[in-house]
């Protein structure tokens, strides 16, 4: 308990958590401070393309082992079964429509890149390594849970969601995914040299970069929250603090089976907890139009993004560390 | 100098929606369109602003076409089958043209 403590501690009180908190504050007070869409969609593609060249660099320098698909499959069905949790839950705990539960669910399915992201930073902060193909991992999950959501759809209400060829493609063909993938396939062909290359790019600036594209989200979340009170009941708020504790200890213990490193045991824990907010709200759009985006959006970015990011990962961290041994 | 009568469709839709709405414009002959970003509003399901967004999902966007008036039923037929269940609004406006051959 005192290793989360200090854990927690630590990491509330780190650049990124503190720019986040600045974003938040700002917002919920009503700041004109702003962050250019433009500007934020540049900062993300550099931490995409980041993370993902880091992640190939390493499985280039440390080789591929069988764990690869045995993760890469966990991820998978991860991603596929988490909503029907989460579905679950919702049906218990809220009032929710069917659809808006489903939509709600395919976000918990699915991952958050920048929590990945956060959660890498404070691996490193705290020397603990991780397997470099975790970055494929998080790619694998973003599409499954939408998948999941549909079927729930078409199974409780007997009408079906509008998955068609062309949603498929832009769902196995966003941006972040293709980027995140292409960038960690460089990354893997051109290794230690094609990262010494770029280091001062990729490297250097990271931390300096996540901090502005969290202030960045800090002001979207708190945006989002002012603007959804009308949505967000105490049983709805309370799900997207309980969802990501219970997904994340089925990506704990999926971690140790697969066993992987703390690191590894740490990401694949942030990825089950974490819920997503690029990819599947607009994917649900299309598919789930009649559900409502303020109550998913606002769950995910404005309630478990935070959550995940200030106490989540340092938990995660303390009880992976605590089972591995590490 | 002459002008010509011709109408004005402005659809606001949802940013994810738009590859499909233009698709659809397109394959009912309507080859002339303008999309435009909206950069922020309010409706049923309350305030909302691109500003800071990653993601398309928060986003909408303006469709405009100028066409001559007995094309419009085709385009809202077209338009309608993609913009049924979503988030929107659909204005038809008259308005001249001065050269009536490219519409």
């Amino acid at each position: 308990m005192d290793g989360i403590l200090a854990l927690a501690a630590a990491n509330l009180g780190s650049p990124i958590i503190l720019s986040f908190a600045l974003g938040l504050a700002a917002s919920l007070a009503r700041s004109e401070l702003t962050v250019p869409e433009a500007v934020a969609k540049g900062m993300s593609i550099y931490l995409l393309f980041a993370i993902g060249f880091k992640g190939g660099a390493a499985v280039a320098a440390n080789g591929l082992d069988a764990a690869l698909i045995g993760a890469l499959l966990a991820g998978a069905v991860l991603s596929f079964a988490i909503p029907f949790v989460a579905f679950g839950l919702l049906r218990v705990m809220t009032k929710l429509s069917t659809l808006d539960a489903a939509a709600v669910a395919a976000h918990y399915g699915s991952i958050s890149i920048v929590t990945f992201v956060a959660a890498t930073s404070v691996l490193n902060s705290q020397g603990i390594a991780s397997e470099g193909y975790m970055v494929a991992v998080a790619a694998v999950m973003e599409a499954p849970a939408i998948v999941a959501a549909l079927f729930l759809v078409s199974r409780t209400t007997g009408g079906s969601g509008r998955m068609d060829a062309e949603l498929w493609r832009e769902i196995l063909l966003n941006g972040s995914i293709v980027l995140l993938v292409g960038s960690f396939a460089i990354g893997w062909i051109t290794g230690e040299d094609g990262l010494a290359q770029i280091s001062s790019f990729i490297i250097s600036p990271f931390q300096g970069v996540l901090c502005l594209f969290l202030l960045d989200m800090g002001l979207v979340a708190g945006r989002g929250l002012r603007q959804a009170r009308g949505v967000m009941t105490a049983p709805v708020f309370m799900f997207g603090l309980l969802m990501p504790l219970l997904g994340g200890s089925f990506g704990l213990v999926t971690g140790l089976l697969l066993g992987l490193s703390t690191g590894g045991v740490v990401l694949m824990t942030t990825l089950a907890a974490s819920a997503s907010y690029i990819a599947v709200p607009a994917a649900m759009r299309v598919a789930l139009p009649e559900a409502n985006p303020s109550i998913y959006l606002t769950l995910s970015l404005g309630v478990t993004f935070p959550f995940n990011l200030t106490l989540g990962i340092p938990i995660y961290v303390a009880v992976a560390s605590a089972l591995t041994g590490g | 100098m002459e002008t010509h009568k011709a109408k004005r469709v402005a659809i606001i839709i949802e940013a994810p929606m738009e590859r499909r709405l233009s698709d659809a414009l397109i394959s009912a002959g309507v080859t002339g369109f303008s999309i435009l970003p909206v950069l922020g509003g309010s409706g049923r399901s309350g305030k909302w602003s691109r500003e800071g967004q990653v993601s398309r999902a928060g986003g909408m966007v303006q469709v405009v076409c100028i066409i001559r008036p007995e094309r419009l039923d085709a385009l809202l037929d077209a338009a309608f089958k993609v913009v049924e269940n979503h988030i929107g609004v659909v204005t038809i406006g008259d308005c001249e043209v001065l050269r009536a051959e490219r519409f």
